[in-house]
């Protein structure tokens, strides 16, 4: 029989911590801080007018783009939120997670040999995603001396003919890093100038602790060209619904909504029902989840500091992100002796790009009582291999 | 006061027995200048007491709780302050707050029995002066106090890794 799966399927790696999943499988009374998710159930007034609405009977499809009661309710709090101005009816599509909001993104602007910068370290998924639409990723690397920010010299460095697009993502995962209007103004000439794409994954965007987000597309150098991607999974602490939305100006959107419409139709109605009221009557839970964050990142990252891993203070997202280079050991020999030794989970850097070797991510979106009970292990582990 | 201020608040309303060098690193103060903080939220009465929520049915020392509103005259010059204020001494009485509606004041009242509550209200409450009609609802059950949970939920499973 001959191989019947694709060049390009074979060309995308399966996820870096597989092996991390079968060793946990086999421990008992592991503290993960592996998890990219809150560790908050969804606002209960958020779950209740979808189950509410599952009763009213609305289960059907909905408009491909997304309801036009959530999508104007998104179009009113990305303006008065973060000052971006897009228009509900031709400019948002609401979609199943940022993930599937970023893969239509990636189809609708590359062609096959186009290479796409992405800025490193980063999640996951971008990468494969580009490969899939025939693309070819091109990293650059964000560095802690930089507090993990792109810089204009990283990028023109890799810019060559070929180049269409650019894909950020702060606040960042997993460095915790977050890019303010100075930032984005220094690499915008860039992006002008070579007359490339943003695709910006803001899906932290509420999660940023000193200061207030900065939206790429605010920028009117930027606004035309920018892909915006948000969603509700890290902000309201609803990751299971599935729920993001894409925002782009009307030639793009439509473009992306083409695909949308082919491979998912509708995100699902539920899910559209509970952003609905999320973002009508969840800023105060909302605010409440912000603020645990910020507290546990303090307690966090001191703790790490103090047991011997240095690490910067992440302004966004919910990662700390600090190296473990001083210990002689690789992110991926640290991580597991961590995990068999002490029994604590966290993410490799390596994981996240070349240029994430050498730290691993910790997710502080657990309770304050666990990452306490995670610090007092991580000392015995330092001191053990001290 | 400041959102500093308002952090250590919300901590120690969360927890009133976690330690000052804790608060402190959450906040992202020194450990002196929290201790400094709360001691002036204690001397100005913005903090009235540390206390501790109690399940008493589990605890199961029999006592009953009941829910009493009061429609009441108010007095010239006074409002409802001083009857408010006289019906606050009583032992019975845990709470005492000014509502819109219907009613005007409503307490919470706790005895040993459904007869103690009735005899009290009834011979201490209602013939007050001023005191115009009473309604008295007797607490089966309490599922949350001060914004605390009493009955048992399990914990949702998570996946130990997502990227």
């Amino acid at each position: 029989m001959r191989d019947f799966i694709s060049t390009r399927a074979h060309a995308i790696p399966h996820s870096g911590i597989r092996k991390f999943f079968d060793l946990i499988e086999t421990m008992d009374g592991v503290i993960s801080l592996g998890v990219g998710e809150p560790d908050f159930m969804t606002p209960w007034n958020i779950s209740e007018a979808s189950i509410y609405s599952i009763e009213q009977g609305s289960t059907s499809y909905t408009s491909n783009k997304g309801t036009p009661q959530l999508r104007t309710a998104i179009s009113d709090y990305l303006s008065s939120r973060f000052g971006l101005d897009y228009h509900p009816e031709d400019e948002i599509i609401i979609t199943s997670g940022v993930s599937e909001a970023q893969d239509i993104a990636i189809r609708a602007v590359v062609d096959p040999g186009d290479e796409v910068l992405v800025a490193e370290p980063c999640y996951v998924a971008y990468g494969p995603c580009i490969t899939l639409a025939g693309g070819v990723p091109v990293p650059v690397p964000c560095t802690e001396r930089d507090e993990f920010r792109v810089t204009a010299d990283a990028l023109t460095e890799r810019i060559t003919p070929r180049t269409k697009a650019i894909i950020l993502n702060f606040p960042n995962n997993p460095t915790g890093g977050v890019m303010g209007r100075s930032d984005y103004e220094a690499i915008a000439d860039v992006i002008v100038d070579r007359d490339l794409l943003l695709i910006s994954d803001e899906v932290y965007a509420e999660l940023t602790y000193e200061g207030s987000h900065f939206a790429a597309a605010t920028l009117d150098a930027l606004r035309d060209r920018t892909i915006t991607l948000n969603g509700f999974s890290k902000a309201f602490a609803m990751t299971g619904w599935r729920i993001g939305y894409l925002c782009a100006p009307p030639e793009l959107c439509d473009a992306a909504l083409k695909i949308h419409q082919y491979v998912m139709l509708c995100a699902p109605v539920m899910g559209q029902a509970a952003a609905y009221q999320a973002l009508r009557n969840a800023e105060a839970d909302k605010d409440n989840m912000v603020r645990e964050y910020r507290m546990r990142r303090n307690l966090f990252v001191r703790g790490l500091n103090r047991v011997g891993l240095p690490c910067h203070l992440p302004s966004g997202a919910f990662y700390a992100f600090p190296s473990i280079k001083d210990t002689g050991m690789t992110d991926f020999e640290f991580s597991e002796a961590l995990l068999k030794e002490q029994r604590v989970a966290v993410v490799p850097g390596s994981v996240f790009g070349e240029s994430g070797a050498g730290h691993i991510r910790c997710s502080y979106a657990v309770s304050r009582e666990n990452l306490k009970t995670a610090l007092s292990r991580i000392e015995e582990f330092m001191s053990d291999i001290k | 006061m400041d959102e500093k201020d308002l952090l250590l608040l919300h901590l120690l309303e969360e927890n009133s027995q976690i330690t000052t060098q804790e608060l402190a690193v959450m906040v992202g103060v020194e450990e002196e200048e929290a201790g400094g903080r709360i001691r002036r939220m204690e001397e100005s009465r913005i903090i009235r007491k540390y206390t501790t929520i109690i399940d008493w049915e589990r605890a199961g020392n029999g006592e009953v709780s009941a829910i009493i509103e009061l429609k009441v005259n108010p007095e010239r010059d006074f409002g409802y302050d001083r009857i408010a204020e006289r019906i606050a001494r009583f032992r019975q009485v845990r709470s005492v707050r000014l509502i819109t509606g219907i009613y005007d004041i409503q307490l919470v009242v706790t005895g040993r029995s459904m007869g103690e509550i009735a005899r009290f209200v009834s011979e201490q409450i209602a013939p007050m002066d001023r005191i115009r009609e009473t309604a008295t609802h007797i607490i089966m059950k309490s599922y949350k106090e001060n914004g605390h949970i009493f009955f048992e939920r399990g914990e949702p499973e998570r996946l130990p890794y997502s990227l």
